[in-house]
Parts: C-alpha cells; structure tokens; sequence
C-alpha cells in the first residue's frame, strides 16, 4: 500500500465521520464542527489527487493544492458565518438549538430538528 | 447556441470583455457600497443596477451578432491552465432577466429599505443593499463560470450572500431557518467539491469544454457525477431535499423572498444543466433522466398539496416554488435521446429553461405582492384576506397577474414552455410525462384560483390598512409580472436551441382556449383541498357546488393529509440527510445500470 493510499483511506475516513457528524448530531455547534472535519476529509483527498497527478519528476501537481487554498478560505467563511449566525440566534432565544417549538399563529411546523 | 460542440476554446472573442465587466461591476459596487457606508450604500447599488441591465443586453446583442459564445480568457492563459469565461445563449438569456429581476426588486425595495431619516446607517438596509448586489455578481459568475471549481466558488458565494438575506429582521424563527439554510446548503456542496476533485483526478482538468471531450463512464466519473448532482439538488431544494425552503423564503423580507426564490435557486439549478448537458453529455441513461424527472414529478404533487393547505399566503408562495422547481426538471427524460444516449440541446432543454426564467419573473412578482399585502393587512392569513381585492387592487391584481403567467396563460413565457415541453414529450412518446405537465398546470392554477377566490371576496368586517402601500412598489410588482406574461413573444430563437424554431404551434385564440381547461381542473382541485374559512369564497354557485362536492372534498382531504405528514417527516434533517445521501447512491447506481 503505497502512502497516497493510506492518505487518501485517511481522508475519507474523516470526511465519513464529519457526514456523520453533520447529519446525526442535532446540536448545530457539533453540524458545524462536523462540517470542518468533512471540509477536512475533502482537502485530503485533493490532496492525494496532487500527488498522484504529478507529472514524472514533481513532487505533486500545484493546480490541487490551489484549489485546496481556495477550498479553505470558502470553508473558514462559512464557518465564520455560521457561527456568527450561532451566536445571534443564542442571545435572541437564550439557547443554541435548531428545534423550533411553533409560535402560535406563524404556521411553522413544530418539531424542525 | 449550445456551447460544447465547436468552441475554439483558446482565444478571447470580441465582446468578451463585457463577461469580465458584468462580474466586476457587482463586485465594485459591493466594495464600494461596504466602503461608503450608510445611505451611500443604497445609492452606489441604485447606480450599479441600469449599469448591469445594460452589460447584460450589450451581451445578448453581441452574442447574436457574433453567432458564436462569447469568450474570455482571464490573463491570456488559456485552458486547462488558465480560467475561461464563457457565455452561451442560455447564460446570456439568465443573465439578462437576472438584470430584470434584481432592478426591479431594487425599485421596490426602496420603500421597506430606506435608511431612516436623522440615523447615518440601519444594519437591515445597509446589509440588504450589499448583499442583494453580491447576489447579483454571483449569479452572473455562475452563468459565465467555464470551469468547475469556478462555478463551486460561485455557488458559495451565491449562499453566503443569500442567507444573512433570511434573517435580515433578526427574529429567531428566521435566524434558525437560516441556520438551518446554510447548513444544508454546505453540505450539497462538500458534495459537489469531492466532484470535482475526483474529476480532476481522472482528467486532470475543470474546464467544463475540455472535460465534455474527454469525460467517459467509468467508475470515478460516475461516483463524481452522481455525488456533484446530489449536491447540486440540495442547493436547488428538489423534493426530497427542500427542508431549508419554506421557512427561509417565508421568513425573509418580501423584496429578499422575490430574489431567493426567483434567481438563487436558478443557480445551482443551471449547473445541473451545464453538468448534463455539456461535462457528462455521453453519461446519461434512460434510468437517469426518469429519476430526475420523478423527483420533480414528486416535488409538483407534494409542493402543490401542501401548499393548498397552509393558512399563510407566504408559506403558499414557498411552497409553489417547490412545486415550480420540479416543474424545472421535467425536462431531462424529454431531452433524453434513446439513439445516442446523451441528452439532446432541443426544444426540451429550451422549454425547461425558458420556464425557469418565467418562474423568476413570476415568482418574484408574486412575492412582492404578498409582501405587500402582508405589511398592509398586518398578517398573511388566506382565509383573512377577504376584501383586499378591494383595497389593494394593483397587489392583487400583480399577483394574479404573476399567477397566470405561471399557468401558461398564452403569451406567456411558461406557456412557451409548456408547449416545447409537449412537443418533445410527444416527439418521444413520452406520454407519462405529457400528463404531469398537465397535471403540473392544473396544480399550479388551482393554488393561484384559492388565493384570487379569497383575495376577491368580500370583507366580513371593513379592513383598515396599518400602512398605506406604496404605489412605486405595487407598480415594479405589477411590471415584473407583466413581463413574465409577456415573455413568450421575446425573440428566442437566437438564443436558446430549438430545431424547430420556437413559436406556437396552434392559432393564439385556440391555445387561449385551451389554457383554459386547466384553470377550471384548478378551480376543483381548489374547491376539493383548499383552506376555507368560516364560509366559503365567493365562487359561481358556490353554496350549490358545497353540498355536491362535500363527500369529494372529505376523500381529498383525507389523501392529503398523509402528503402533509410526509413532507413534514421529510423536513427533519436526519431525513434530509439520509435522503440526500439516498439519492447520491440512487443517482450512481442508474448511472452504472447503464454503463454496463
């Protein structure tokens, strides 16, 4: 097994564990956390798709590893803005939780997890 | 002017420069407006918008000029390792009524979003401003965008700029429906991103012309095809995925529902084209296409049901958009070519496209008039609506007027096509799906008959409007709706391909005739499953049809009701969740079922 096999198992067993994470988990802090891990997972594998890209004589291929760059800086700002709208939705409800009980007469479905 | 088949691929046309210029433009605007600040924000976008609408008719007239897709290489470099720019005829017509929607939902937002008098910046309009011009420019790169991982920036770009949009009045049913919005649509794209990589790894290249000559079926395409349009179904919120829709696009201000529902979901959505019909054109099977379409076939009965059974005229609305998206898909079985097994740029792909832009016309047009309603009457309830016809007559009258177009009302653009969509049903014996495109108009009247039934009945009590309504808002409604009606006799031939040219086939008295057989089908699917309140509205006869249809009504009401609870099951995110992973396996597996 080379080591770009291992890397790559290695990726998508975190990315795995993050899909995990992201659906199971009803608690929104944990679906964001659970999200970077799978961001993670993915950046491996493109990672492992350099590397095994390369041409003969190169270390790895670069474009990947531009696209994991930018792959980052769009994943940090959906962090920062999920969390930022986190944060709000705790000092306006006091809890940091995505079931709604329905308010009365807005016609929302009680019970959204 | 479908773009794979003969692109040179390697030089910058003339004209090009108006592709860079129609993303750069909405880009400055949004430095400048962030920079300027305050009420100097709303002014910058005011100036950006006439600017825009006229980038993106300068590039209809030069795309027909040219006869050939416009092309920008960004620095020279050209594919696989530069980055190209690229408009067809589909991108330009999306970019053009984007123009038309975004200045009239900036018109209309003038009202709800001014910075109030003696305060030097609000938080809702200054962020309202900004986003609603970042909304624009990622739309634009979206329909330019010449390779994959461009078109995934965008995408993100599109949901970040749409989902402060949700929460825009900060109450806490809005910031979870935004949450909640944005987490489901980062999902879909993780998704779509693994796509990519795994593409990129087999082809060593993202560029969409590059990858349509040399992507064939095999095991990592085919993982890559089936995981990037799972993906992509969740942004675009296809039955099953559509748990983030309703409560962000009711939720959110009536000038932010009117772009969200009108254009944001139209992007993820051409994206779907852009991966079927140019990167994985010799991918396709029969299986594939029927999938598809059943989703969507699926979302107009769901979407339709449920929405007869909400109480608030907005949640109507969302639902109707759900209903309307699957609508969009419909076409893929009937571009489906069974000789080649690829799916084919005709009159199917031009009716599928044609509805989207009459959706966002419409759609936005409705929206807008329910915004108003709501902030006149102070609440959206559809049984509490009665003598609003009165009271408001041009809201009223836009949303009829948005509705009817969505019905394909003759000449309207949803009646193009519809008619396109027949023909190429009939072309390929595809009878089942002439039948829900019927099915689809029916539903679709019948929801815009219940609220027009409610809207024109008489006031129990005389209302009393909390706030007058502006007469500019109700005007930009009214146009918009105007030019979803009138979009069916736009010149369409030169920008969307048809083989057999895009006019109607039958006489204009006739096919008005005949679009009025599924407004009655429309007014008894209202009488059987919509809401009433403590009498019934004011329809022809109305006590009369009340005690024939009583018993029909029971039966109905009881069909609809497990409807109701499987779209609520089907809200929970475990169930999104594993439903979205579901179809990615279902998607993978018609795809292999074929390749062997």
């Amino acid at each position: 097994m080379s080591a770009a096999i291992v890397f790559g198992l290695c990726g998508a067993a975190v990315a795995g564990l993050g899909l995990y994470g992201l659906i199971a988990d009803p608690r929104p802090l944990r679906k964001i956390v659970a999200f970077n891990l799978l961001g993670s997972g993915v950046f491996m594998v493109f990672g492992v798709v350099a590397r095994r890209g390369a041409a003969s004589g190169f270390g790895g291929d670069p474009v990947p590893q531009a696209l994991v760059i930018t792959g980052v800086v769009v994943a940090f700002s959906a962090t920062a803005l999920a969390v930022a709208l986190l944060l709000r939705l705790f000092q306006v409800t006091g809890s940091a939780t995505l079931n709604t009980e329905a308010p009365a007469g807005t016609g929302t479905d009680p019970a959204d997890a | 002017m479908p773009y794979p088949a003969s692109v040179p691929g390697d030089v910058t046309t003339t004209g090009g420069f108006l592709l860079v210029l129609s993303v750069v433009i909405p880009v400055a605007g949004v430095l400048l407006a962030f920079v300027l600040g305050g009420r100097q924000a709303e002014r910058v976008v005011l100036a950006t918008m006439p600017l825009g609408l006229v980038i993106a008719l300068a590039i209809l007239v030069t795309l027909r000029q040219a006869g050939a897709p416009l092309i920008y290489l960004l620095g020279g470099w050209a594919p696989p390792l530069g980055v190209a720019l690229r408009a067809d005829g589909l991108s330009a017509v999306m970019m053009a009524i984007t123009a038309v929607v975004i200045g009239a939902v900036g018109v209309f937002a003038r009202v709800d979003f001014r910075t109030p008098r003696g305060s030097i910046e609000a938080r809702a309009p200054f962020a309202f401003w900004i986003l609603l011009l970042a909304i624009w420019g990622a739309l634009n790169m979206v329909f330019l965008g010449g390779d994959l991982f461009t078109l995934y920036v965008a995408l993100e770009l599109l949901t970040f700029s749409a989902v402060p949009l949700v929460c825009l009045d900060g109450r806490a049913e809005t910031l979870q429906a935004a949450l909640r919005y944005l987490l489901f649509a980062l999902l879909g794209a993780v998704l779509y991103l693994v796509g990519t990589a795994l593409l990129y790894g087999s082809y060593g290249t993202l560029d969409i012309v590059l990858l349509s000559r040399r992507v064939h079926a095999e095991p990592a395409t085919v993982v890559a095809a089936a995981l990037m349009t799972a993906g992509l179904l969740a942004k675009t919120a296809l039955f099953p995925l559509h748990l983030w829709l309703p409560p962000a696009h009711a939720g959110a201000p009536a000038a932010a529902s009117a772009v969200l529902s009108g254009l944001v979901v139209k992007g993820s959505f051409f994206i779907v084209i852009r991966l079927w019909f140019d990167v994985f054109a010799d991918l396709p099977s029969f299986v594939l296409a029927q999938l598809l379409a059943a989703l969507g076939a699926a979302a107009i009965l769901f979407g339709s049901v449920v929405a007869l059974r909400q109480e608030r005229l907005k949640l109507l609305v969302a639902y109707s958009t759900l209903a309307q998206i699957g609508y969009l898909f419909l076409m893929f079985p009937l571009a489906f070519d069974a000789g080649s097994t690829r799916l084919a740029s005709g009159g199917a792909l031009a009716g599928g496209l044609l509805q989207a832009i009459s959706h966002a016309a419409a759609k936005a047009a409705m929206f807008m008039s329910a915004g108003l309603i709501y902030a006149a009457l102070g609440h959206d309830r559809i049984v509490g609506l009665g003598g609003v016809g009165r009271a408001l007559p041009v809201s009223v009258f836009a949303f009829a007027l948005g509705g009817v177009a969505l019905v394909g009302v003759p000449p309207s653009g949803a009646y193009l096509a519809k008619e396109l969509l027949l023909q190429a049903a009939s072309a390929t014996e595809q009878w089942w799906w002439a039948v829900v495109i019927q099915a689809g108009g029916i539903f679709t009247s019948s929801y815009v008959l219940l609220v027009l039934a409610h809207a024109l009945a008489p006031a129990d009590a005389s209302i009393t409007l909390r706030a007058p309504v502006g007469r500019i808002q109700e005007a930009s409604a009214a146009a918009l709706a105007l030019c979803s009606l009138l979009l069916g006799l736009a010149p369409w031939q030169a920008y969307l391909p048809a083989p057999d040219g895009i006019a109607p086939s039958t006489p204009a008295l006739e096919a008005l005739s005949a679009s009025l057989w599924p407004l009655l089908g429309g007014a008894a699917v209202a009488i059987l499953l919509g809401r009433k309140g403590d009498r019934l509205p004011r329809i022809p006869l109305g006590q009369v049809v009340a005690a024939t249809v009583g018993p029909a009504r029971r039966a109905a009401l009881a069909l609809s009701r497990p409807i109701e609870r499987i779209d609520n099951m089907l809200r929970q995110w475990p169930a999104a969740g594993l439903s979205l992973l579901a179809l990615a396996v279902l998607l993978g597996a018609a795809l292999l079922a074929a390749s062997r």
